[in-house]
C-alpha cells in the first residue's frame, strides 16, 4: 500500500521492482488489502465462468451458418443484387468525398487521416468477404487517398464551408445513384426505397436524420435564446413537446398521419421517407438542446464585442457565436448521432427492414428457426462496433483538442 | 447650453428597433400558425372523406371487445376503450416504477465499481457500461424476449431457483404475499410508522441545525419505519401469508406469475438504463474536486464522514438532474413494449385501440398528452429542486 | 436636434438616465466631449461609469435623456445605431477577442463584413495596426496564446481597424497583471497623441493626470464633478471626490 510518505519519496529511492514489475502492479491494483483480494478472486471467478459459457456457446451450440447465408440481406436488405454495384459506386464516391473534405478542412495528413484511410483496408481482412468485396474496398481506399492528394491542386479555397458544400453535393448524388432515375430499365433503374434495408438503411436513416435535422435544430436553439418572446415561446414549445414524447409515437404518427396533413392529391410519401421525417423532427429537438448548451457557454462579452464592432445580429451569429458554440458541442453532437443511429432500429416496428427489421425476418424464416441468439448477437455487435468506434474517436478528438488549445 | 431633444425623434417605423422586433415576431407567428392551419385544414378535409363524424372522444365509452394479456385492475373484453386505456397506462407505470428502482440500484453499484481502485472490478464495470451504452435498446429487448425468455424450458422442466422461483417460457413464477383479514389494519400501522419516521427525521434535523452536527437522518428514519413494521407484524396474526408456486403437471400453481413479456421488458430496461445511470453516478462523484476531498481530510474528517458530509451532498447536486432525465427516458423507452407484446400504454392505445377504431387524431392526442404531462411534471419538479439548490448555495 | 450642437462637440449626453429594474444606475448624466479630446471617467466601483460609456454605443439602452454622437441622435432607429457603432470603437476590460479566430482574423473580420473592404486591403491595414501596437509577429496566433497585455493591444487594433472617430475604453487595464499595464497604457497614450477622441473609464490615476484633457468623477450614478487634471488633483471641490482621491492615491 502506498501512503502519503511513500509518494513524496524520490522516484530513484524506490526499489524499481515496486513500480514496474507485473507483480508490483498486481499488488497495488488487485491485492492491495484483504477486501480487495477477496473481490479480485470473486470477480475473476465470475469473469472466467461467463467467458467460458459464452465461448462454449459460440464454439459449439451456435449455428453460425445463418450469418453467411443471409449476409447480403443483413448488409443491404432487398436491394437487388444486379444493382449492388451502385452501392459500391456510392461508397467509392464516399471515400473520395472524405479524402477531399479532409484536405479542405485540415489540409494535413495526420495520424487520424491515416487511420480513416486504413479502415477500408482493415475491412478487407473480414473473413466473410468475397474477393470482389475486397477489391471494392481497395478502390474505396484508393479513392480516398487520391481525392486527398488531388484536392491540393483543385482551385477551391480551403474552408469548412467548402467541405460542407462537397458533403451536401455528395448526399444528392448518392441519393440519385441509390434510387436510380431511369424508371424500369435503362442504365440506372429505379430501386424503390422499400427495398432498401439492412445496415445500408440503418446508416442512411441515421446519417440523413442527423444532417437534415441539424439546420432545424440550430434554428430552434437560436430561437430559444432569442430576445423576442414569441419566437422563444414557439421554439420552447416545439422542443419540449418533441422531447416529451417517445420516438415510437412520432414514427407511428408519421406512418398513419403524415399523409393526412398534406393536401389532397399530394403524391404518396413512401414509408421510408415518412419514417425519415419523423426522425428528423425528433432529432431536431435534441440537436436544439445540445446546441443551446454551446450557446450558453459563450460569454456576453463576445456578443458585445461583435456589436461594438458594428456587426449585425446575423453576422454576429454566423461568424462569432455559432462557430464557437458548435465547436463546443461537437462531442455532444457525436453522442447524439450515436443514439440516433441506435434509435433508427425503431423503424423496424413500423414495417421497415433496417438491420433489426431484417434480423426479425431472418429469424422468422422457417429455414432458420431458432437462430435468434446468433442473429441478434451479430446485429448487436454490428451496432456496437459502429457506436463504440464513433464514441471512442470523438473522445480522442476531444482530448486532443483539449490539450491543443490550452 | 443649447436645447437638444434626440429622444423625441421618432425614427421611421421600418427602422425602429422595437417595431422591427415586433414585426419579426408577428411574421414568425403568422408563418407557424399558417403552417399549422394548413395542416389542420388538410387533415379535416381528409377526415371528412374518411369518416362521417368529426373529431370526438365519445368512442371511448364503447365496448372495447379485445383482451389484454395482463392488467393490474379488473378488466375484460366487455369493458370500455377508456378502461383499456387506463389498463395500458397502469402497466406503463408498473414497468416504469419498478424499472427506475432496480436500474438505480444496479446503476449505483456499477458506477461505484467503476471508481474502485481494484483494477479488475473497475474494468468489469467499464466493459458493462461501454457495451450496453452502445447497443440499441430495442435490439436488447428483442434479444431478451426472443433469445432468452422464449428459450427457457417448458414449465414441466422449469429452472427452479431458491425461493422457489420457477423460470420457464411461460414467465417467472415467484412467491407472493396474500393478504389476510388483518392486512388492512397492518396497512394503517405501516402508515403510522411512516408518520412516526417523518417526525423522528424532522426532530433530528432540527436538533442537527441546533447543534451543527448532522445525525444520520435517513438511517434513523428507516430504522423507525422498520421497527414499527416489525412490531406490527409480531402483534397482528399474520397480515400476509406467503403463497409459494408449486409445479403441477404442465403448469405452476399459486404464487405470482410474471409474464415472459413483462420480465423481458423490465430486465431489458433495467440492464440498459443502469449503464447510463452508472456513468452519471461516476461523473457525479468524480465531479467533486480532489481539493474538496483533501480539504475534508485536512479538517480531520474520516473517510466515511468525508463521503457523507462532503462528497455525497455535492455529487448529488450534479447527479440528480441527469438522473431525472434518465428516468424519463426509461419511462418513454417502456413504449418499446409493443415490440415484445407487453400491453403498455402505447401498445394498447397506439396499436390495438387505434387499429380497431381508426381514431388516429384522438388516440395520438391522448397518448402524447399522457407522455407529455409526465415529462412536464418531472421537469417542473426538477425546476423546483434546482431553485432550492440554488438558494442553498447562497 | 443635432444642428443646435456645436460641430466640434462629437459626443453630447444630456440628462441620461438608466434603470436596471428598480435600481437607477444613471441619474441625469450630462457630458459634452469635443473632438480630439481625451476624457477620463473615474469613480468608485458601481458608480455607473461603465454603464455610462456603454450607453454611448448602445450596449445598454438609456431610458431617458439624449445622446448624440457625431451629430447622429441615438434613438431606436437601427440605422443610427449601426452608424454610431461603426464610428465608435470599444475596448473591454476582458478583451473579448474572438477565441476561434487568429489575431489577424479578429482584426479583419469587421472591416471585411461591415465595411465591405477587400480582403487584401483589410489584411494590409491589420498588419499596419499590429505594427502600431507593437506585436506584428503575433498575427497568426490565436488569442489564447497571447499574454493579457498583448490581447488587449490586439483588441485596440481590432477597434481601430474600423477607423472609428471615437474610442471608448472600459477599464482596459483592470484585468491585467501589473507588469503588462504599462504596455497597454503606452499604446493608449500614443493614440491620444494622434488626436483620437477618447472616453476612458480607468483607475489609473497616472494615466489620467498625464493624458486626460478633462476628468469626470462619478458616484452613485451621478456625474459629481468635471474638470482638468490639474483642478482635480490639487483643488477638487466636492467632498466625495476628495474622499475618493484620498483613498485611491
Amino acid at each position: 500500500m502506498t501512503t502519503a510518505a511513500d509518494t513524496s519519496l524520490d522516484r530513484s529511492v524506490m526499489p524499481p521492482s515496486e513500480r514496474r514489475t507485473l507483480l508490483g502492479w498486481m499488488r497495488r491494483n488487485l491485492f492491495s488489502d484483504l477486501l480487495n483480494s477477496a473481490l479480485t478472486v470473486v470477480a475473476a471467478a465470475v469473469v472466467f465462468l461467463v467467458a467460458l459459457l459464452l465461448l462454449r456457446w459460440a464454439l459449439t451450440t451456435a449455428q453460425w451458418g445463418v450469418i453467411p447465408a443471409n449476409f447480403n440481406l443483413i448488409m443491404r436488405g432487398q436491394y437487388p443484387a444486379e444493382e449492388a454495384w451502385r452501392l459500391w459506386l456510392a461508397l467509392y464516391l464516399l471515400g473520395g468525398v472524405i479524402g477531399l473534405m479532409w484536405r479542405l478542412i485540415s489540409g494535413k495528413f495526420s495520424t487520424a487521416a491515416l487511420i480513416v484511410f486504413l479502415i477500408p483496408l482493415a475491412l478487407r481482412e473480414v473473413p466473410l468477404f468475397s474477393w470482389m468485396t475486397r477489391f471494392h474496398l481497395l478502390v474505396v481506399a484508393g479513392a480516398g487517398a487520391g481525392a486527398f492528394y488531388l484536392g491540393a491542386y483543385l482551385p477551391i479555397q480551403r474552408s469548412v464551408r467548402a467541405a460542407v458544400y462537397v458533403l451536401l453535393g455528395y448526399l444528392v448524388v448518392m441519393l440519385v445513384i441509390l434510387r436510380g432515375y431511369s424508371g424500369d430499365a435503362g442504365p440506372m433503374p429505379t430501386v424503390t426505397t422499400i427495398l432498401w434495408g439492412g445496415l445500408l438503411l440503418s446508416l442512411l436513416l441515421a446519417f440523413f436524420g442527423i444532417t437534415l435535422s441539424f439546420p432545424l435544430g440550430v434554428a430552434l436553439a437560436l430561437g430559444r435564446q432569442s430576445k423576442l418572446p414569441a419566437i422563444r415561446i414557439i421554439s420552447v414549445t416545439y422542443i419540449e413537446f418533441i422531447r416529451g414524447v417517445p420516438l415510437i409515437s412520432l414514427l407511428f404518427m408519421g406512418q398513419v398521419m403524415l399523409q393526412l396533413f398534406l393536401p389532397d392529391g399530394f403524391p404518396l410519401v413512401d414509408r421510408v421517407l415518412r419514417a425519415l421525417v419523423a426522425i428528423i423532427l425528433f432529432s431536431a429537438a435534441y440537436t436544439a438542446e445540445n446546441v443551446r448548451g454551446g450557446l450558453q457557454s459563450i460569454s456576453r462579452g463576445q456578443y458585445e464585442a461583435a456589436q461594438a464592432l458594428g456587426l449585425s445580429t446575423y453576422r454576429t451569429t454566423m461568424h462569432i457565436i455559432l462557430p464557437q458554440a458548435l465547436r463546443a458541442v461537437i462531442p455532444v453532437l457525436v453522442g447524439q448521432f450515436i443514439s440516433l443511429f441506435k434509435d433508427t432500429t425503431l423503424v423496424a416496428l413500423v414495417g421497415l427492414f433496417d438491420l433489426l427489421g431484417i434480423a426479425r425476418t431472418i429469424t422468422a424464416n422457417p429455414d432458420w428457426l431458432g437462430t435468434q441468439q446468433e442473429v441478434f448477437v451479430v446485429v448487436a455487435l454490428l451496432f456496437w462496433i459502429f457506436s463504440y468506434t464513433m464514441s471512442y474517436a470523438s473522445r480522442r478528438i476531444e482530448q486532443r483538442l483539449g490539450v491543443g488549445e490550452r | 447650453m443649447q436645447e437638444i431633444h434626440a429622444s423625441q425623434i421618432r425614427p421611421p417605423f421600418y427602422r425602429d428597433e422595437r417595431v422591427l422586433g415586433i414585426f419579426t415576431q408577428v411574421l414568425v407567428v403568422v408563418v407557424v400558425v399558417g403552417l399549422g392551419l394548413f395542416f389542420y385544414n388538410n387533415m379535416i378535409t381528409g377526415l371528412r372523406e374518411k369518416h362521417t363524424v368529426a373529431i370526438s372522444f365519445s368512442f371511448l365509452g364503447q365496448v372495447a371487445g379485445f383482451d389484454i394479456g395482463e392488467s393490474m385492475i379488473e378488466y375484460s373484453r366487455e369493458r370500455t376503450y377508456a378502461r383499456a386505456f387506463v389498463v395500458g397506462l397502469l402497466n406503463t407505470f408498473q414497468v416504469a416504477i419498478l424499472g427506475i428502482i432496480f436500474a438505480t440500484a444496479l446503476g449505483i453499484v456499477i458506477g461505484v465499481m467503476r471508481l474502485s481502485t481494484n483494477f479488475l472490478i473497475s474494468r468489469i464495470a467499464l466493459i458493462y457500461i461501454d457495451f450496453f451504452r452502445n447497443i440499441p435498446l430495442l435490439v436488447l429487448l428483442i434479444f431478451w424476449a426472443q433469445a432468452v425468455f422464449l428459450k427457457l424450458p417448458r414449465v414441466a422442466e422449469a429452472i427452479v431457483l431458491p425461493g422457489p422461483i420457477f423460470l420457464s417460457n411461460r414467465g417467472v413464477a415467484v412467491p407472493w404475499g396474500l393478504p389476510t383479514e388483518s392486512w388492512s389494519t397492518y396497512q394503517i400501522i405501516l402508515a403510522a410508522g411512516l408518520v412516526l419516521g417523518a417526525a423522528v427525521a424532522y426532530f433530528l434535523r432540527e436538533q442537527g441545525k441546533r447543534t451543527g452536527r448532522m445525525p444520520l437522518i435517513t438511517l434513523w428514519f428507516l430504522v423507525t419505519v422498520a421497527a414499527v413494521g416489525l412490531i406490527g407484524w409480531i402483534f397482528l396474526p399474520q397480515p400476509l401469508t406467503f403463497d409459494q408456486p408449486v409445479l403441477e403437471g404442465f403448469n405452476t400453481q399459486g404464487g405470482k406469475i410474471l409474464s415472459q413479456q413483462f420480465m423481458a421488458l423490465l430486465s431489458g430496461l433495467i440492464i440498459y438504463t443502469a449503464a447510463f445511470i452508472a456513468e452519471i453516478v461516476r461523473a457525479g462523484i468524480q465531479s467533486v474536486s480532489k481539493g474538496q476531498r483533501e480539504a475534508a481530510t485536512a479538517l480531520g474528517l474520516n473517510p466515511a464522514q468525508t463521503l457523507r458530509l462532503v462528497i455525497f451532498p455535492q455529487a448529488l447536486r450534479v447527479i440528480i438532474p441527469p438522473l431525472t432525465s434518465e428516468y424519463l427516458n426509461l419511462t418513454k423507452n417502456s413504449s418499446l413494449a409493443i415490440a415484445i407484446g407487453y400491453p403498455d400504454l402505447f401498445a394498447v392505445a397506439g396499436n390495438t385501440i387505434l387499429n380497431q377504431t381508426g381514431r388516429e387524431i384522438e388516440m395520438f392526442t391522448m397518448i402524447m398528452g399522457t407522455y407529455l404531462s409526465l415529462s412536464l411534471l418531472t421537469s417542473f419538479l426538477m425546476n423546483v429542486y434546482n431553485r432550492r439548490i440554488r438558494l442553498v448555495e447562497r | 436636434m443635432s444642428e443646435n450642437a456645436t460641430s466640434e462637440e462629437i459626443i453630447i449626453c444630456q440628462d441620461v438616465c438608466k434603470w436596471f429594474g428598480e435600481f437607477q444606475a444613471l441619474k441625469d448624466c450630462s457630458l459634452r466631449v469635443r473632438a480630439q479630446e481625451v476624457v477620463v471617467i473615474i469613480g468608485p466601483s458601481g458608480s455607473g461609469k461603465s454603464t455610462f460609456i456603454r450607453c454611448i454605443n448602445r450596449l445598454e439602452e438609456h431610458q431617458a435623456g439624449d445622446i448624440i454622437v457625431d451629430g447622429i441622435p441615438l434613438t431606436r432607429d437601427v440605422r443610427n445605431i449601426e452608424q454610431i457603432r461603426s464610428e465608435t470603437g470599444m475596448v473591454f476590460q476582458q478583451f473579448n477577442l474572438f477565441p476561434h479566430l487568429t489575431v489577424l482574423e479578429n482584426i479583419t473580420l469587421a472591416p471585411i463584413q461591415v465595411r465591405k473592404m477587400h480582403k487584401d486591403e483589410a489584411h494590409e491595414t491589420a498588419m499596419a495596426l499590429l505594427n502600431r501596437v507593437g506585436i506584428p509577429e503575433q498575427a497568426d496566433k490565436h488569442p489564447g496564446q497571447l499574454s493579457g497585455g498583448q490581447q488587449q493591444r490586439v483588441a485596440i487594433a481590432r477597434s481601430l481597424a474600423m477607423s472609428p472617430k471615437i474610442m471608448l475604453f472600459d477599464e482596459p487595464t483592470s484585468a491585467l497583471d501589473p507588469e503588462m499595464i504599462k504596455e497597454v497604457l503606452d499604446v493608449m497614450q500614443e493614440l491620444a497623441e494622434t488626436g483620437m477622441t477618447m472616453l476612458v473609464v480607468t483607475h489609473e490615476m497616472g494615466f489620467a493626470r498625464e493624458v486626460a484633457d478633462r476628468i469626470v468623477f462619478m458616484d452613485a450614478g451621478e456625474i459629481m464633478e468635471v474638470g482638468t487634471p490639474e483642478h482635480f488633483f490639487t483643488n477638487a471641490q466636492h467632498e466625495r471626490t476628495k474622499l475618493f482621491l484620498s483613498q485611491i492615491l
